[in-house]
């Protein structure tokens, strides 16, 4: 097993891009889903907002 | 209208396509990451060491397929760029934006595994020569297209600058693709080819495959996600999208 994790010597080359790799792509997902959360919260502040103001008026 | 210009404005609208979207993308999502693993798992435990390279050739399981989607996510970028120029279609735009991040999200692993690769087998982390320089170019016509739409106020007006960078820059995709056989590089040539034989053992070559598969439904899924925020941003007026966000069930608290 340890041979595996060496990678014949270029164990610290290997690694380091496979988790590049899978934390940009982790990254890339977390982004919009923080962002649709984000403009839901907002959005919906926006329409109550809005309905209070023309039950106001009404 | 025919059937397939009838499909295309449908889904070309932002309700349905938010709707759909939706629907595609625990699918993409979940086979993406389901190839993705069995790449890993051929590229790492099945796949024998290269003669040459030991296992430091490795890297090329995920250096290569994020390269390809580099360039891939940039043609698609602007395909739908172009649309959005001329027939001014909404979604297009949409798309066109949302594939700029994940674009340069390829493209800076690109880079980063590259220059990791490259430490050991050629003794540089970087050199400026055609491939690595077009590469860096996309990158940074990537930036420059985010950039430039998050800089102007009025979102579509914005949308269409973008486009147009993008459009522009569109030139440098085959400069980066052939940029290997017109200069001197020390960025060695492509292994696959689509026309002839692979320079590659088939047990090699299917956990590339494979991972570039991955990589394709991966950004699909991506600009999904990141096109139905905008599609409610932009249609927040519109009564679909009161009533998709006060049906949301995600607590915003």
């Amino acid at each position: 097993m340890n041979e595996f994790f060496a990678m014949g010597g270029y164990g610290a080359y290997v690694w380091s891009s496979f988790a590049i790799f899978v934390i940009a792509l982790l990254l890339d997902f977390a982004a919009p889903r923080v962002r649709y959360r984000k403009t839901i919260s907002e959005l919906r502040g926006r329409y109550t907002r809005q309905k209070s103001r023309q039950e106001k008026a009404a | 209208m025919n059937k397939l210009t009838l499909w295309f404005h449908k889904f070309g609208s932002p309700p349905i396509f938010h709707r759909i979207a939706g629907l595609l993308m625990p699918w993409l999502y979940g086979t993406a990451v389901l190839g993705g693993i069995l790449a890993m798992y051929g590229g790492l435990f099945v796949a024998p060491a290269d003669y040459q390279q030991s296992d430091a050739y490795r890297i090329i399981f995920v250096h290569v397929p994020c390269a390809w989607m580099s360039m891939f996510a940039y043609l698609f970028m602007a395909v739908n760029a172009f649309i959005a120029l001329v027939w001014r279609i909404k979604i297009s735009e949409i798309l066109a934006m949302a594939s700029a991040p994940i674009g340069a999200i390829f493209t800076a692993v690109t880079l980063l595994t590259g220059s990791i690769w490259g430490k050991p087998m050629w003794g540089t982390w970087w050199t400026w020569d055609a491939r690595l320089t077009s590469e860096l170019v996309l990158l940074f016509l990537f930036l420059g297209v985010i950039g430039l739409y998050n800089a102007i106020e009025d979102r579509r007006q914005a949308a269409r600058a973008a486009a147009f960078l993008a459009l522009v820059g569109v030139v440098n995709v085959p400069i980066v693709h052939f940029s290997v056989n017109w200069w001197n590089t020390l960025h060695q040539g492509s292994t696959v080819r689509l026309l002839g034989p692979s320079r590659i053992d088939s047990s090699m070559l299917w956990p590339l495959l494979l991972m570039a598969l991955a990589t394709h439904l991966w950004f699909f899924a991506s600009v999904l996600a990141r096109a139905r925020v905008s599609t409610l941003e932009l249609e927040a007026g519109k009564d679909w999208a009161r009533n998709v966000v006060l049906n949301e069930r995600t607590s915003h608290e």
